[in-house]
Formats: structure tokens, C-alpha cells, sequence
């Protein structure tokens, strides 16, 4: 097939997308493609680096020998997460040492929730129940990603996920049940991440640059406004079940449409929070270089074991 | 600041004796060993493990998907499937 012309690939490349079938690494693909999924990949592998430290800060105060220890596992977790989202895109011909060095360097972007401060335990509730129920939401769909590589890693990561989710609501569950501190604080928290958490989504299909190729090429299946009203209609009623407030006075179920109608955050603040320049995103990466440099010597020992 | 080179290392997992090992994806190690030992932090830290491979990513040997013709049966090989014959299973009274 050697002979076949560029656009001949394309139309086979297409029509074996439309029927469903997965690509993998060793097939013909268009260059866009590769490209589109070594953004997608190595972005969503950085995102799972650096969300390790908003919550893994609160290991040494986690409440309780329980608490702790799955604090521990799900940040653990995080870092396994990261570690299987860079083989995928290895399997792009991405080396892993560039896409460290975009990290660290600042160039590469990574999920904006991730620049917001932890100033208190219920923030790690919050985090585990709201921030990761958008991510299943939004890692469900890639895993029928065209992409066979990714989609294998989301289905793992989802199961995995599964479990985050539910430490984080039992957290809030048990400052909801609470004081009036504890359930003030919980409040607080949902009113913190509320807003970063429907950015996290992205951007409205209007406004996404990258939306039209990656549904055409069904990299991923759901426009980012779905996620977010998917997620939008399953947290809203579980978050009043607990006698919380979605801190958005116009949330409402709308019956017309079967669907709760929001307000829209700020997709300026999007913006400014994932090009370098949220509430955390220095303190991030300096940590993250940190790490690296600590690292080196470990890294200078295995290669000259080897 | 890139400062190595590691290979990639395919993981093919084993969930009790006797099963297959079947492939779950891939590390990034600098030898077999450490393969090995991040394989297990990432493929075994949850669910039971009874054995586990590593092999380079380069070692590996595959058909290429842009071939139909590799696999293509030119003729008819229907003889080998049982549901091609008609005699009857039990033998006749």
C-alpha cells in the first residue's frame, strides 16, 4: 500500500474512523492527528502530575490514620495516571523527556484546576467529589476514543477514578453531617471550586480551536459544552441532597430541556490560568522542578546501573 | 534539560497461574529491572498479580496493519471448522 496517495490515505484513514475501529501506534495516520493527540495526551499526563500537590499538601494533616492512607493511595494514584497517559503518548513518538522539559520550562498546559489553593481540608473533599466527577465524565467518553492506546489507559484510569470520587464525597458527607463548622467549611470549599471545576471542561465548541478535528477524527466523541451539562446535571442534585448550595442562583432544572440551566464562568480566567498565570501556577512548576532536580542523581545512577 | 534516554517496555500482565499474560501497556525504564519494578507499581498496586513480563518495545516483532494481504486466505478453508461438516455429534442407534 506503499503507493497509495496522500489523499487516498486520508479517505481510508477516515472511513475506518467512521466505522469505528481503533488506530494504533503502528498505523498510518495524518500528521494532525498525531499532533492533535500528543497535545491532548501529554496535557492531560502533566494535569495528573501537578494534581498530585493540591491534595498530596494535606497528607501530614489528613483527619484520621484512615483519612491518610487514602489520601495517600488516590495521590499515588495521580502519579500512575501521569505515568500511563506518557506511555500513551510515547506510543506517538513523543519522547518523555521532552515532554518534561515543555512542563517544567512552563510551555506545556496542563488542567486549570490545578492552580487553585487548598487552604482547607474540605478543599480535598470537594476536589476528590466535584473536580473528579468531571473528570470520569469527561475520561468515560475518551476512552471510546479513536485512539487505541488512550482509550486502553482511560479505562483504567476510570476505574481507578471511581474510587477518588467516592473518598471525596464521603469526606464532605461527613463534615455535611458535621458542625455548622464543618458544613460551613464544606460550603465554602463547593463555593471555591465551583466555577474552576465547569472551566475544567474547557472552553465552549465556539470558542476551541482544537473541537472540530478531534470530533471528526473521534479522538474524542463529546463536545466540550455535553461534558460540562452532563456533569452539570449529575453533581447539581447531589450536591442539594446533602443540603449544600450550588453557588449559582440561576441553577435551575429546566424541564423544557431535561436538562439544569448554569451560568457560564469566566472563560477570560480560563485563559489567564492556563497560560502561566493563576493564583498557583509558579509554586506548581517550582515544585515540580524541585523534584526534578532532587531526582537527577537518581536518574544519572539507573543509567550508568544499566 | 533532557538529561536520558530511556526505552520503552511493553507489560504483559498475569492475573493467576495458569492464565495468560495478556498486554496492559508500557513503561519507561532504563533496564529490565526497573521495568519490572515500575511495572509493578503501575499494573499490580490494586487488582491480584501472579506474574509479570517486560520486553523492550523495540524487540517486538509485528504485522503491519497497512497489510491485508498477510493475513488473507486465498482459499477455501472451511474444512477446518467443525461447524462445516454435518454428521450428526452422537453416533447413530
Amino acid at each position: 500500500m506503499a503507493e497509495m496517495s496522500e489523499a487516498a490515505r486520508l479517505t481510508d484513514f477516515e472511513a475506518r474512523i467512521d466505522r469505528g475501529e481503533k488506530i494504533e501506534p503502528g498505523d498510518w495516520m495524518p500528521d494532525a492527528y498525531r499532533q492533535n493527540l500528543i497535545r491532548m495526551i501529554s496535557q492531560h499526563a502533566h494535569s495528573e502530575i501537578v494534581g498530585q500537590l493540591p491534595e498530596g499538601k494535606w497528607i501530614p494533616y489528613a483527619p484520621g490514620f484512615r483519612r491518610k492512607l487514602t489520601l495517600i493511595a488516590k495521590v499515588q494514584d495521580e502519579a500512575g495516571h501521569g505515568q500511563l497517559l506518557y506511555a500513551a503518548a510515547e506510543s506517538l513518538g513523543k519522547t518523555r523527556e521532552a515532554m518534561m522539559d515543555e512542563l517544567l520550562s512552563g510551555k506545556a498546559k496542563y488542567a486549570n484546576v490545578f492552580n487553585y489553593p487548598t487552604p482547607h481540608w474540605a478543599d480535598v473533599g470537594v476536589i476528590g467529589w466535584l473536580v473528579d466527577t468531571a473528570a470520569v465524565i469527561n475520561q468515560t467518553m475518551l476512552a471510546q476514543s479513536s485512539y487505541g492506546p488512550y482509550g486502553r489507559a482511560m479505562r483504567r484510569i476510570c476505574y481507578e477514578e471511581s474510587f477518588h470520587i467516592k473518598q471525596g464525597y464521603d469526606a464532605v458527607l461527613a463534615m455535611a453531617r458535621g458542625t455548622a463548622a464543618q458544613r460551613l467549611a464544606a460550603q465554602e470549599a463547593i463555593d471555591r471550586w465551583w466555577y474552576p471545576t465547569l472551566m475544567m471542561s474547557g472552553p465552549p465548541d465556539s470558542m476551541s480551536t482544537h473541537s472540530r478535528l478531534a470530533l471528526r477524527w473521534r479522538i474524542k466523541t463529546k463536545s466540550n459544552e455535553q461534558v460540562r451539562q452532563e456533569f452539570v446535571d449529575h453533581i447539581v442534585p447531589q450536591i442539594r441532597a446533602l443540603g449544600l448550595t450550588v453557588p449559582d442562583a440561576d441553577c435551575a432544572f429546566d424541564a423544557a430541556t431535561g436538562h439544569h440551566r448554569y451560568t457560564q464562568p469566566d472563560w477570560e480566567e480560563l485563559k489567564r490560568v492556563v497560560s502561566g498565570h493563576g493564583p498557583c501556577n509558579q509554586e506548581r512548576l517550582a515544585v515540580r522542578r524541585k523534584a526534578h532536580e532532587e531526582g537527577r542523581w537518581v536518574r544519572e545512577a539507573l543509567q550508568v546501573a544499566s | 534539560m533532557t538529561d536520558t534516554q530511556w526505552s520503552t517496555w511493553e507489560v504483559f500482565h498475569q492475573t493467576k497461574r495458569g492464565d495468560p499474560h495478556e498486554h496492559v501497556g508500557s513503561v519507561h525504564a532504563p533496564d529490565p529491572q526497573m521495568a519490572l519494578q515500575l511495572a509493578r507499581d503501575q499494573f499490580a498496586r490494586r487488582l491480584k498479580c501472579s506474574s509479570l513480563w517486560v520486553v523492550r518495545t523495540s524487540d517486538i516483532v509485528m504485522t503491519d496493519y497497512q497489510d491485508p494481504t498477510f493475513f488473507a486466505q486465498t482459499t477455501d478453508k472451511s474444512y477446518r471448522d467443525p461447524k462445516a461438516f454435518d454428521a450428526p455429534e452422537k453416533r447413530h442407534p
